[in-house]
């Protein structure tokens, strides 16, 4: 598996502008190419969206909540209200560029029937999501034997919306079994920050906080 | 004998009702025989006239305008005092300087529906050809012919593309209509409180409506001008049905509860012991005085004949394909005349036609009528979308 370099600052973003947006947006919103159609799947208070737009990039959204969406749309933003589950089945093949999953593949009833309408609808795909391997979350459960609860997770078991969790070993399995080829992958740490890019699998499945994946459609 | 009081005959004359209809306190656009409105039913409309108002005022380069479509009962007179009724314009709270839609930035326009009674040629209006009101000699109307109507308002206007059509309910479906028929003339599009087509409960309450003008011996099949009567009883109890279905439960036990109306006991009668239906008799009485009752009848059929589907082999996503313009979507959580599943299925077919689309659902329990209250939040939508297609579109605000 071939992976890009990743270097800091991100390309195409100028650090004063980086004060006030999440590490991972600004990565995810790094791999975007500029002018082109993006549909952010659970786009919460529309922060990234906010962030794509402020680069020239045609963004739209969906997000569950009520508040989540009419936040969006107060702030002019092309947000609608739906669930990742049952709604994206309405859009059509090759609507948009990209598809983003931006911390939400964990909460789906169906990760993966999500993650093949997305790369149905989109060119590619970029997905981030919290990584159970992370080394807290099995010091956690190893030695304090409870369910892992993270200051990025901070829900207890029985009232998480968080119902499919997974490593990135997981997730790196998942795409090989239904044909996605993957362009690039990043593992953050607690910070945000991109791990060392030449470390094993297995040092970012216990070091990453977070895994984020460019995916595209096998065979193009 | 138990006492029984219905509906008292309006204080304001069908004399002054029909030089509204005729001769409006509006700016009136005039089509002569020449440029006649061609209706869906076949009918070649000619002469007629257009009633409009307009806020604000247009650019140089004619891209700031707004079209507000009106509602079924609801005119032009949008943000100045009613002629008849000496009220405020339905929409003050959201049309004037510094509201959601703003007439110091935008130039907004609204126009009485044709088939209307307040100045567009209507059944109310005289007949050329007999020097009498049309009545029922009027041919049935469309939502698609109000905005052909609107359209030929608009080029005689000079405006070329509209920066932002808007509606709710019935002026929700024009606004919706206007964007599927003429796309390159929509810049952005706000559909409130509507949908793509009339539901067939919506449908049942209308025929309610129209068989109670119907059977009202004052309506004369519609000839009640010449008798010198007005089917008033007949659209009391039409507009008292149809206004129940604006509110909602909660709304109404909220405003009203079991409360009597300035009394303590039953009266064991037919009066209107209760507040909610001394608040309705005032909205059916006060509802004919400015209201034609031939109108009703052909404006409620025209929303009933609405589909946009239908016109497009059934698909609605075809109805909006390749659409450039952006949307805005606004539904509210208690609103059962158009419920929010309505407006989900127009923002379906919106997303598999990749328009942009913003979709909120309002919470509120103000019912239907929420769209003409004061709901901040809906107003704060409406705001940023404008601002954002205003951005989009290069409109500046006016220094």
């Amino acid at each position: 598996m071939t992976v890009e370099q990743q270097l800091l600052p991100l390309n195409g973003i100028a650090r004063a502008d980086t004060g006030h947006y999440r590490g991972d947006h600004l990565l995810l919103a790094e791999m975007v190419e500029r002018g082109s159609k993006v549909l952010d799947v659970g786009c919460g208070d529309g922060d990234l969206l906010q962030l794509l737009e402020s680069r020239g990039i045609d963004g739209r959204g969906i997000e569950l909540s009520r508040e989540g969406v009419n936040r969006c749309v107060s702030k002019g933003l092309a947000v609608v209200q739906g669930d990742a589950d049952t709604d994206l089945i309405n859009y059509p093949d090759d609507a948009f560029d990209y598809v983003i999953l931006s911390q939400t593949l964990q909460a789906t009833r169906q990760p993966r029937v999500v993650l093949e309408n997305m790369l149905r609808i989109g060119r590619r795909a970029i997905v981030s999501f919290p990584n159970f391997g992370f080394w807290k979350m099995r010091l956690q459960l190893l030695v304090g034997g409870h369910m892992p609860r993270t200051d990025n997770l901070p829900a207890t078991w029985y009232d998480t919306p968080n119902i499919h969790f997974c490593t990135i070993k997981d997730f790196v399995q998942l795409c090989d079994e239904i044909s996605v080829k993957m362009e690039r992958a990043v593992a953050l740490d607690l910070y945000g920050r991109p791990l060392r890019l030449n470390a094993p699998w297995w040092f970012w499945n216990m070091f990453g906080e977070q895994g984020v994946f460019l995916l595209s459609r096998a065979g193009h | 004998m138990v006492q029984v009081k219905s509906i008292p005959s309006p204080a304001i004359h069908a004399e002054e009702r029909s030089q509204e209809a005729d001769h409006p306190t509006s700016q009136v656009a005039l089509f002569g025989p020449d440029q006649p409105l061609a209706l869906d039913c076949g009918i070649d409309l000619k002469p007629f006239q257009i009633a409009y108002q307009t806020y604000g005022e247009l650019n140089a380069d004619r891209s700031n305008a707004i079209l507000i479509c009106h509602a079924l009962t609801s005119d032009q007179h949008v943000a100045n005092v009613h002629p008849l009724t000496g009220k405020p314009g339905w929409w003050e709270t959201m049309v004037g300087p510094g509201r959601p839609l703003d007439t110091d930035s935008y130039f907004i326009v609204c126009a009485n529906v044709i088939g209307g009674c307040m100045g567009s040629t209507g059944p109310a209006s005289t007949n050329p050809a007999t020097g009498k009101p049309w009545g029922l000699d009027f041919p049935i109307i469309t939502i698609p012919d109000m905005v052909r109507a609107q359209g030929m308002l608009l080029d005689r206007l000079g405006i070329d593309t509209l920066f932002c059509v808007v509606g709710g309910s019935m002026g929700g479906m024009q606004a919706l209509q206007w964007t599927a028929a003429y796309p390159k003339r929509v810049f952005s599009t706000l559909a409130i409180a509507c949908s793509t087509r009339h539901s067939a409960q919506n449908i049942a309450f209308h025929e309610l409506g129209r068989q109670a003008v119907m059977a009202d011996p004052d309506w004369h099949s519609g000839r009640y001008f010449e008798k010198g009567t007005h089917p008033h009883r007949g659209l009391g109890v039409a507009r008292m049905a149809a206004h129940i279905t604006y509110l909602s439960d909660a709304a109404l036990h909220r405003k009203f509860g079991r409360r009597m109306q300035d009394r303590e006991l039953p009266t064991f009668s037919f009066d209107a012991d209760f507040q909610v239906e001394s608040y309705l008799r005032y909205q059916g009485s006060s509802f004919v005085e400015r209201f034609d009752a031939n109108s009703y009848l052909y404006l409620t059929r025209a929303m009933d004949y609405f589909d946009i589907a239908a016109d497009h082999n059934g698909v609605l996503a075809q109805a909006f394909r390749g659409v450039p313009t952006r949307f805005c979507v606004v539904s509210f959580t208690s609103d059962w005349l158009f419920p929010t599943p309505e407006s989900r299925a127009l923002v379906h077919a919106l997303n598999a036609s990749s328009a942009r689309v913003s979709f909120a659902e309002i919470e509120t329990d103000r019912g239907h009528d929420a769209f003409l209250l004061d709901v901040p939040e809906f107003f704060d939508i409406s705001r940023a979308f404008l601002q954002s297609a205003g951005t989009a579109r290069g409109l500046g605000k006016r220094a």
